[in-house]
Protein backbone atom coordinates (compact mmCIF):
# COMPACT_ATOMS: atom_id res chain seq x y z
CA UNK A 1 0.00 0.00 0.00
CA UNK A 2 1.58 3.41 -1.38
CA UNK A 3 -0.08 6.71 0.11
CA UNK A 4 1.30 10.37 -0.47
CA UNK A 5 1.64 11.47 2.89
CA UNK A 6 0.57 14.92 4.33
CA UNK A 7 2.20 16.16 7.59
CA UNK A 8 1.26 19.32 8.39
CA UNK A 9 3.30 22.19 9.84
CA UNK A 10 2.56 20.86 13.57
CA UNK A 11 4.37 17.46 12.76
CA UNK A 12 7.57 19.24 11.84
CA UNK A 13 7.59 21.37 15.05
CA UNK A 14 5.91 20.57 18.11
CA UNK A 15 4.32 17.03 17.32
CA UNK A 16 7.27 15.27 15.90
CA UNK A 17 6.81 12.58 17.88
CA UNK A 18 3.25 12.02 16.27
CA UNK A 19 4.91 12.16 13.14
CA UNK A 20 7.90 9.38 13.42
CA UNK A 21 5.83 7.16 15.74
CA UNK A 22 3.09 6.69 12.35
CA UNK A 23 6.42 6.42 10.08
CA UNK A 24 7.84 3.85 12.25
CA UNK A 25 4.76 2.10 12.31
CA UNK A 26 3.25 2.46 8.83
CA UNK A 27 6.92 0.52 7.65
CA UNK A 28 6.26 -2.30 10.25
CA UNK A 29 2.85 -2.57 8.71
CA UNK A 30 3.82 -2.90 5.40
CA UNK A 31 2.42 0.62 4.80
CA UNK A 32 4.48 3.05 2.72
CA UNK A 33 4.34 6.70 3.05
CA UNK A 34 5.75 9.14 0.44
CA UNK A 35 5.84 12.67 1.70
CA UNK A 36 4.15 14.71 -0.38
CA UNK A 37 6.61 16.86 -2.23
CA UNK A 38 6.90 20.48 -1.29
CA UNK A 39 3.42 20.89 1.06
CA UNK A 40 2.31 23.92 2.14
CA UNK A 41 0.35 24.15 5.33
CA UNK A 42 -3.57 23.40 4.95
CA UNK A 43 -4.31 26.68 6.32
CA UNK A 44 -5.32 24.44 10.12
CA UNK A 45 -9.16 25.57 9.97
CA UNK A 46 -11.64 25.07 7.14
CA UNK A 47 -12.79 28.37 5.44
CA UNK A 48 -16.49 27.86 6.39
CA UNK A 49 -17.44 30.77 3.83
CA UNK A 50 -17.99 30.01 0.63
CA UNK A 51 -16.44 33.12 -1.05
CA UNK A 52 -12.82 32.44 0.80
CA UNK A 53 -11.14 30.69 -2.14
CA UNK A 54 -7.55 31.99 -1.49
CA UNK A 55 -7.31 30.26 1.86
CA UNK A 56 -8.34 27.03 0.00
CA UNK A 57 -5.84 27.05 -2.51
CA UNK A 58 -3.22 25.59 -0.25
CA UNK A 59 -5.47 22.09 0.53
CA UNK A 60 -5.87 21.94 -3.17
CA UNK A 61 -2.38 21.97 -4.38
CA UNK A 62 -1.76 18.85 -2.01
CA UNK A 63 -4.93 17.09 -3.68
CA UNK A 64 -3.82 17.56 -6.54
CA UNK A 65 -0.43 16.58 -6.42
CA UNK A 66 -1.32 13.54 -5.07
CA UNK A 67 -3.44 13.12 -7.86
CA UNK A 68 -1.04 13.60 -9.94
CA UNK A 69 1.56 10.84 -8.11
CA UNK A 70 -1.57 8.47 -8.64
CA UNK A 71 -1.62 8.03 -4.48
CA UNK A 72 -4.90 8.58 -1.98
CA UNK A 73 -3.27 11.66 0.41
CA UNK A 74 -3.11 10.37 3.79
CA UNK A 75 -3.27 12.26 6.78
CA UNK A 76 -2.43 12.24 10.48
CA UNK A 77 -3.38 15.47 12.12
CA UNK A 78 -7.33 15.61 12.21
CA UNK A 79 -6.94 19.35 11.41
CA UNK A 80 -5.10 18.47 8.24
CA UNK A 81 -7.48 15.68 7.69
CA UNK A 82 -10.49 18.09 8.32
CA UNK A 83 -9.64 20.67 6.30
CA UNK A 84 -8.24 18.90 3.24
CA UNK A 85 -10.91 16.18 3.09
CA UNK A 86 -13.87 19.23 2.94
CA UNK A 87 -11.64 21.64 0.55
CA UNK A 88 -11.36 18.08 -1.38
CA UNK A 89 -15.49 17.86 -1.18
CA UNK A 90 -15.71 21.41 -2.27
CA UNK A 91 -14.01 20.88 -5.55
CA UNK A 92 -16.07 17.58 -6.27
CA UNK A 93 -19.06 19.17 -5.80
CA UNK A 94 -19.18 23.12 -5.62
CA UNK A 95 -19.01 24.43 -9.17
CA UNK A 96 -18.16 28.23 -8.27
CA UNK A 97 -15.42 27.46 -5.57
CA UNK A 98 -14.04 24.30 -8.03
CA UNK A 99 -13.85 26.72 -10.61
CA UNK A 100 -12.45 29.94 -9.32
CA UNK A 101 -9.65 27.99 -7.77
CA UNK A 102 -8.96 26.39 -11.17
CA UNK A 103 -8.30 29.51 -13.04
CA UNK A 104 -6.51 31.05 -10.15
CA UNK A 105 -3.94 27.48 -10.16
CA UNK A 106 -3.94 27.21 -14.00
CA UNK A 107 -2.98 23.25 -12.98
CA UNK A 108 -2.03 20.87 -15.87
CA UNK A 109 -5.35 19.25 -15.49
CA UNK A 110 -8.45 20.67 -13.85
CA UNK A 111 -8.97 19.34 -10.47
CA UNK A 112 -12.05 18.61 -9.46
CA UNK A 113 -11.72 16.63 -6.01
CA UNK A 114 -10.37 13.01 -8.16
CA UNK A 115 -7.94 12.13 -4.53
CA UNK A 116 -8.72 9.78 -1.77
CA UNK A 117 -8.37 12.01 1.52
CA UNK A 118 -7.48 9.42 4.01
CA UNK A 119 -6.63 9.92 7.71
CA UNK A 120 -4.32 7.52 9.56
CA UNK A 121 -6.94 6.06 11.65
CA UNK A 122 -8.83 5.02 8.79
CA UNK A 123 -5.78 3.36 6.91
CA UNK A 124 -5.32 1.30 10.00
CA UNK A 125 -9.04 0.03 9.91
CA UNK A 126 -9.95 0.02 6.02
CA UNK A 127 -6.28 -0.62 4.50
CA UNK A 128 -4.27 -2.97 6.82
CA UNK A 129 -7.32 -4.39 9.20
CA UNK A 130 -7.36 -4.25 12.95
CA UNK A 131 -7.61 -8.02 12.74
CA UNK A 132 -3.99 -7.80 11.01
CA UNK A 133 -2.98 -4.93 12.76
CA UNK A 134 -3.20 -7.01 15.68
CA UNK A 135 -1.86 -9.46 14.29
CA UNK A 136 1.62 -7.95 14.30
CA UNK A 137 1.72 -6.70 17.57
CA UNK A 138 4.62 -7.94 19.28
CA UNK A 139 3.78 -6.19 22.44
CA UNK A 140 0.44 -5.92 23.53
CA UNK A 141 -0.80 -3.28 26.24
CA UNK A 142 -2.26 -5.38 28.38
CA UNK A 143 -3.93 -4.36 31.61
CA UNK A 144 -3.61 -0.47 30.25
CA UNK A 145 -7.14 0.82 30.43
CA UNK A 146 -6.97 3.54 27.40
CA UNK A 147 -9.75 6.46 26.93
CA UNK A 148 -9.94 7.61 23.06
CA UNK A 149 -10.23 11.43 22.86
CA UNK A 150 -11.64 11.99 19.14
CA UNK A 151 -12.41 15.67 19.47
CA UNK A 152 -14.11 17.30 16.65
CA UNK A 153 -12.60 17.86 13.67
CA UNK A 154 -12.37 13.94 12.28
CA UNK A 155 -16.27 13.39 12.83
CA UNK A 156 -18.26 16.53 12.01
CA UNK A 157 -19.77 17.33 9.40
CA UNK A 158 -19.96 13.71 9.03
CA UNK A 159 -22.16 14.22 5.68
CA UNK A 160 -18.28 14.63 4.40
CA UNK A 161 -16.23 13.33 6.73
CA UNK A 162 -17.48 10.15 6.77
CA UNK A 163 -14.92 9.24 9.42
CA UNK A 164 -17.51 7.12 11.80
CA UNK A 165 -20.39 7.27 13.50
CA UNK A 166 -20.22 11.18 14.42
CA UNK A 167 -21.86 10.83 18.26
CA UNK A 168 -21.12 6.89 19.20
CA UNK A 169 -17.65 6.11 17.26
CA UNK A 170 -15.78 3.17 17.56
CA UNK A 171 -12.55 3.38 15.55
CA UNK A 172 -10.71 4.57 18.37
CA UNK A 173 -11.70 1.80 20.71
CA UNK A 174 -11.24 -1.10 18.13
CA UNK A 175 -7.98 0.57 17.80
CA UNK A 176 -7.23 0.71 21.27
CA UNK A 177 -8.46 -3.58 21.29
CA UNK A 178 -6.19 -4.23 18.37
CA UNK A 179 -3.02 -3.16 20.40
CA UNK A 180 -4.51 -5.51 23.58
CA UNK A 181 -5.62 -2.64 25.77
CA UNK A 182 -9.19 -1.98 27.24
CA UNK A 183 -11.10 0.87 25.90
CA UNK A 184 -12.33 3.26 28.48
CA UNK A 185 -15.27 4.97 26.62
CA UNK A 186 -16.39 8.63 27.89
CA UNK A 187 -19.71 10.37 26.51
CA UNK A 188 -17.24 13.96 26.23
CA UNK A 189 -14.78 12.17 24.20
CA UNK A 190 -16.41 14.16 21.10
CA UNK A 191 -16.89 17.19 22.72
CA UNK A 192 -14.42 19.88 21.67
CA UNK A 193 -11.29 20.61 23.86
CA UNK A 194 -11.66 24.33 23.44
CA UNK A 195 -9.67 24.28 20.23
CA UNK A 196 -7.81 27.99 19.17
CA UNK A 197 -9.85 30.00 21.48
CA UNK A 198 -6.70 29.16 23.99
CA UNK A 199 -5.34 32.31 22.29
CA UNK A 200 -8.48 34.52 23.30
CA UNK A 201 -9.22 33.23 26.48
CA UNK A 202 -7.65 30.57 28.38
CA UNK A 203 -10.33 29.56 30.77
CA UNK A 204 -12.16 28.02 27.65
CA UNK A 205 -10.18 24.98 27.33
CA UNK A 206 -9.13 25.10 30.91
CA UNK A 207 -12.95 24.20 31.74
CA UNK A 208 -13.76 21.91 28.62
CA UNK A 209 -10.62 19.93 28.68
CA UNK A 210 -10.88 19.74 32.29
CA UNK A 211 -14.39 18.13 32.40
CA UNK A 212 -13.78 15.63 28.98
CA UNK A 213 -10.29 14.55 31.65
CA UNK A 214 -12.59 14.49 34.79
CA UNK A 215 -14.53 11.69 33.33
CA UNK A 216 -11.57 9.69 31.68
CA UNK A 217 -10.15 9.95 35.39
CA UNK A 218 -13.13 9.06 37.04
CA UNK A 219 -13.82 5.88 34.38
CA UNK A 220 -10.84 4.63 35.33
CA UNK A 221 -8.49 5.70 32.38
CA UNK A 222 -4.87 5.18 32.91
CA UNK A 223 -4.15 6.94 29.49
CA UNK A 224 -6.11 9.19 26.91
CA UNK A 225 -4.79 8.97 23.10
CA UNK A 226 -5.90 11.20 20.68
CA UNK A 227 -4.66 12.15 17.07
CA UNK A 228 -4.76 15.98 17.28
CA UNK A 229 -1.83 18.55 18.71
CA UNK A 230 -4.40 20.97 19.54
CA UNK A 231 -6.44 18.51 21.33
CA UNK A 232 -3.41 16.77 22.66
CA UNK A 233 -1.68 20.42 23.87
CA UNK A 234 -5.39 21.81 25.44
CA UNK A 235 -5.84 18.13 27.68
CA UNK A 236 -2.15 18.14 28.53
CA UNK A 237 -1.59 21.60 29.40
CA UNK A 238 -5.37 21.86 31.41
CA UNK A 239 -4.63 18.43 33.41
CA UNK A 240 -4.76 18.75 37.04
CA UNK A 241 -3.71 16.06 39.78
CA UNK A 242 -5.09 12.70 39.13
CA UNK A 243 -6.09 13.04 35.13
CA UNK A 244 -4.68 10.31 32.93
CA UNK A 245 -1.82 11.27 30.47
CA UNK A 246 -2.35 12.54 26.92
CA UNK A 247 -0.63 10.90 24.24
CA UNK A 248 -0.62 10.59 20.55
CA UNK A 249 -2.54 7.09 19.39
CA UNK A 250 0.72 6.65 17.41
CA UNK A 251 3.35 6.62 19.89
CA UNK A 252 0.98 3.17 21.60
CA UNK A 253 0.81 1.88 18.05
CA UNK A 254 4.65 2.43 17.75
CA UNK A 255 4.93 0.71 20.96
CA UNK A 256 2.58 -1.93 20.65
CA UNK A 257 4.43 -3.18 17.25
CA UNK A 258 7.67 -2.55 18.99
CA UNK A 259 9.09 0.36 17.35
CA UNK A 260 8.73 3.22 19.61
CA UNK A 261 12.74 3.17 19.90
CA UNK A 262 14.32 4.21 16.87
CA UNK A 263 16.56 2.07 14.95
CA UNK B 1 -21.99 52.30 10.09
CA UNK B 2 -23.06 53.69 7.01
CA UNK B 3 -24.30 50.17 5.69
CA UNK B 4 -27.67 48.92 5.65
CA UNK B 5 -28.25 46.26 7.80
CA UNK B 6 -30.22 44.34 5.68
CA UNK B 7 -27.50 44.54 3.04
CA UNK B 8 -25.79 43.19 6.06
CA UNK B 9 -27.46 40.39 6.07
CA UNK B 10 -27.94 39.32 2.56
CA UNK B 11 -24.03 39.55 2.47
CA UNK B 12 -24.13 36.64 5.62
CA UNK B 13 -26.63 34.61 4.13
CA UNK B 14 -25.02 34.48 0.59
CA UNK B 15 -21.48 33.76 1.93
CA UNK B 16 -22.75 31.69 4.61
CA UNK B 17 -25.16 29.56 2.72
CA UNK B 18 -27.31 29.38 5.33
CA UNK B 19 -31.19 29.73 5.17
CA UNK B 20 -32.54 30.88 8.68
CA UNK B 21 -36.53 30.06 8.35
CA UNK B 22 -35.93 26.98 8.34
CA UNK B 23 -35.43 27.38 12.07
CA UNK B 24 -37.88 25.56 14.35
CA UNK B 25 -36.62 27.65 17.54
CA UNK B 26 -35.83 24.21 19.41
CA UNK B 27 -32.59 25.62 21.33
CA UNK B 28 -30.87 22.94 20.57
CA UNK B 29 -27.87 24.48 19.05
CA UNK B 30 -27.40 26.71 22.36
CA UNK B 31 -27.93 23.43 24.04
CA UNK B 32 -24.61 21.66 23.00
CA UNK B 33 -23.02 24.65 22.20
CA UNK B 34 -19.51 23.69 24.60
CA UNK B 35 -18.83 27.79 24.50
CA UNK B 36 -22.33 28.55 25.91
CA UNK B 37 -21.32 29.99 29.07
CA UNK B 38 -19.10 32.99 27.23
CA UNK B 39 -21.21 33.83 25.08
CA UNK B 40 -23.33 36.75 25.28
CA UNK B 41 -25.69 35.70 22.23
CA UNK B 42 -25.73 32.34 22.05
CA UNK B 43 -26.10 30.14 18.65
CA UNK B 44 -30.24 30.37 18.44
CA UNK B 45 -30.12 34.30 18.58
CA UNK B 46 -27.54 34.49 15.98
CA UNK B 47 -29.84 32.59 13.95
CA UNK B 48 -33.07 34.85 15.13
CA UNK B 49 -30.98 37.87 15.05
CA UNK B 50 -29.31 37.47 11.38
CA UNK B 51 -33.19 36.97 10.22
CA UNK B 52 -33.96 40.16 11.71
CA UNK B 53 -30.53 41.58 10.14
CA UNK B 54 -29.87 42.55 13.44
CA UNK B 55 -26.13 42.13 12.56
CA UNK B 56 -24.03 45.07 13.68
CA UNK B 57 -25.39 44.08 17.57
CA UNK B 58 -23.85 40.47 16.56
CA UNK B 59 -20.84 41.98 14.72
CA UNK B 60 -20.08 44.41 17.90
CA UNK B 61 -19.92 41.31 20.08
CA UNK B 62 -17.42 39.48 21.85
CA UNK B 63 -19.22 36.36 21.50
CA UNK B 64 -18.22 36.27 17.75
CA UNK B 65 -14.61 35.18 18.93
CA UNK B 66 -16.23 32.51 21.43
CA UNK B 67 -17.40 30.28 18.58
CA UNK B 68 -14.66 27.04 18.73
CA UNK B 69 -16.04 25.84 14.95
CA UNK B 70 -16.58 22.30 16.52
CA UNK B 71 -19.86 22.27 14.82
CA UNK B 72 -21.54 20.53 17.05
CA UNK B 73 -24.71 22.49 15.88
CA UNK B 74 -23.95 21.99 12.77
CA UNK B 75 -24.30 18.48 12.91
CA UNK B 76 -26.89 18.43 15.88
CA UNK B 77 -29.45 20.74 14.30
CA UNK B 78 -32.74 18.96 13.27
CA UNK B 79 -33.46 20.92 10.81
CA UNK B 80 -29.74 21.73 9.42
CA UNK B 81 -29.90 24.91 9.96
CA UNK B 82 -25.86 25.01 10.60
CA UNK B 83 -25.28 28.21 13.27
CA UNK B 84 -22.08 28.12 13.33
CA UNK B 85 -21.80 29.13 9.84
CA UNK B 86 -23.77 32.13 10.52
CA UNK B 87 -21.24 33.08 12.99
CA UNK B 88 -18.14 32.77 10.68
CA UNK B 89 -20.05 34.67 8.65
CA UNK B 90 -20.90 37.54 11.22
CA UNK B 91 -16.99 37.48 12.30
CA UNK B 92 -16.24 37.87 8.96
CA UNK B 93 -18.07 40.72 8.33
CA UNK B 94 -16.32 42.24 10.94
CA UNK B 95 -12.81 41.56 10.49
CA UNK B 96 -13.13 42.03 6.92
CA UNK B 97 -13.66 45.59 7.45
CA UNK B 98 -10.86 48.21 7.26
CA UNK B 99 -8.25 48.19 10.65
CA UNK B 100 -10.65 45.66 12.06
CA UNK B 101 -8.55 42.64 12.87
CA UNK B 102 -9.09 41.00 16.25
CA UNK B 103 -5.53 39.27 16.52
CA UNK B 104 -2.46 40.82 14.92
CA UNK B 105 0.92 38.43 14.54
CA UNK B 106 2.05 41.48 16.75
CA UNK B 107 -0.34 39.52 19.48
CA UNK B 108 1.45 36.26 19.07
CA UNK B 109 5.10 36.26 20.57
CA UNK B 110 2.60 37.14 24.33
CA UNK B 111 0.41 34.49 23.82
CA UNK B 112 2.92 31.54 23.26
CA UNK B 113 4.44 29.10 25.33
CA UNK B 114 6.78 26.42 25.04
CA UNK B 115 4.45 23.78 24.21
CA UNK B 116 1.75 25.56 22.19
CA UNK B 117 1.22 23.60 18.64
CA UNK B 118 1.53 25.69 15.55
CA UNK B 119 -2.17 24.40 14.37
CA UNK B 120 -3.55 26.62 17.46
CA UNK B 121 -1.43 30.05 16.30
CA UNK B 122 -2.52 29.69 12.81
CA UNK B 123 -6.12 28.55 13.20
CA UNK B 124 -6.69 31.86 15.82
CA UNK B 125 -4.47 34.05 13.10
CA UNK B 126 -7.03 32.58 10.48
CA UNK B 127 -10.34 33.14 12.66
CA UNK B 128 -9.00 36.26 14.03
CA UNK B 129 -7.31 38.42 10.78
CA UNK B 130 -7.92 38.80 7.50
Amino acid sequence: MVYSYFPGCTLKTKAKDLDAYARRSAEALGVTLEELPEWQCCGAVYPIAQDEIATRLSSVRALNSAKELGHPLLTLCSACHHVIKRVNEDMRANEDIRGKANRYLELAEPYAGETRVVHYLEMLRDGVGFAELKKKVVNPLKGRKIAAYYGCLLLRPNDVMQFDNPENPTILEDFIRAIGAEPVVSALRNECCGAYVALEDKSVPEKLAGRILDSMRDLGADSVITACPLCRYNLYTNRREGHPPVYYFTELLAEALGVKEAN
Amino acid sequence: MAVNPMELRDTVLRITGVNPRKCMKCGKCSGTCPAYDQMEYHPHQFVAMVEKGDIERLMASPSVFMCLSCFACVERCPRGVEPAKLIEGIRLAMIRQKDANHMTMNDVPALLDSEMPQQAITSALRKYAK
